[in-house]
């Protein structure tokens, strides 16, 4: 099923400048593994090398971020956007 | 360069006080092109922590939406270091997550707060100037 997915400013290069591209799967994991194989630049930045979601990554169904969820299994309803920001963190760190 | 209304200002450092002892961050809304920033969207820490900030992922998002409903982008972050200097940390420029965006720090170690900015790109840190007072009717200084 193709869904809308919206994309962070730090991956449209890869996107040939695309803010919403459109991807297909029935969970979060199909639908990232479609964008990856879509637009292969973006591979390692969205999803690990052993698949699983990058951690300076956070994935949004509607409005639910998928973590929170069944992470990459949580299902996809006809007709929901994906969205996917930078996690934005930092600090001193000492 | 990066410009910030006084009310902006006002609110980035009112946000970052508020949340002593923990370090507070949030998010800028503005014109990418232009570093000016016209709307400020405080948010939680999720790592409540004195070292460390997590920008709320759900805030996150509803600011994003806001800004674009707004015909703006979020174009940077600010956080506070409670008792360190206003500069980007190892932790700030390895997790620094868009190189178009403006990292403003917020020192609290003083008496008074220090507000600067950076760029940070694959790794570089290079501060910019900040321009308070830039909205309209304002003056610059």
């Amino acid at each position: 099923m193709p869904v809308e997915v919206r994309l962070p400013t730090v991956l449209r290069p890869h996107a040939g400048g695309q803010s919403t591209v459109v991807a297909t799967g029935d969970t979060i994991g199909e639908v990232l593994a479609d964008l990856v194989r879509n637009y292969p630049a973006m591979a390692g930045q969205v999803l690990t090398d052993d698949g699983t979601l990058h951690r300076f990554v956070n994935v949004y169904v509607d409005d639910d971020d998928v973590r929170y969820l069944e992470q990459l299994a949580t299902k996809v309803p006809d007709g929901a956007t994906v969205s996917i920001l930078p996690a934005v963190a930092g600090g001193c760190g000492r | 360069m990066l410009r910030l209304p006084a009310q902006v200002y006002t609110e980035i450092v009112g946000h970052c006080l508020s949340g002593l002892p923990d370090e507070a961050c949030g998010l800028l809304g503005g014109d990418p092109a232009t570093g000016a920033v016209a709307r400020c969207y405080p948010t939680r820490n999720l790592a409540a922590s004195a070292k460390l900030y997590e920008v709320d992922p759900g805030q996150h998002l509803r600011a994003d939406r806001d800004a674009e409903a707004n015909g703006m982008a979020i174009i940077g972050v600010f956080h506070s270091h409670t008792h360190t200097d206003a500069y980007p940390s190892p932790t700030d420029v390895a997790q620094a997550p868009d190189p178009g965006w403006h990292y403003v720090l917020v020192s609290l170690r003083d008496s008074h707060p220090m507000v600067r900015s950076y760029r940070i790109i694959g790794g570089r840190i290079d501060e910019e100037p900040v321009i308070v007072g830039a909205g309209p009717g304002e003056r610059a200084r």
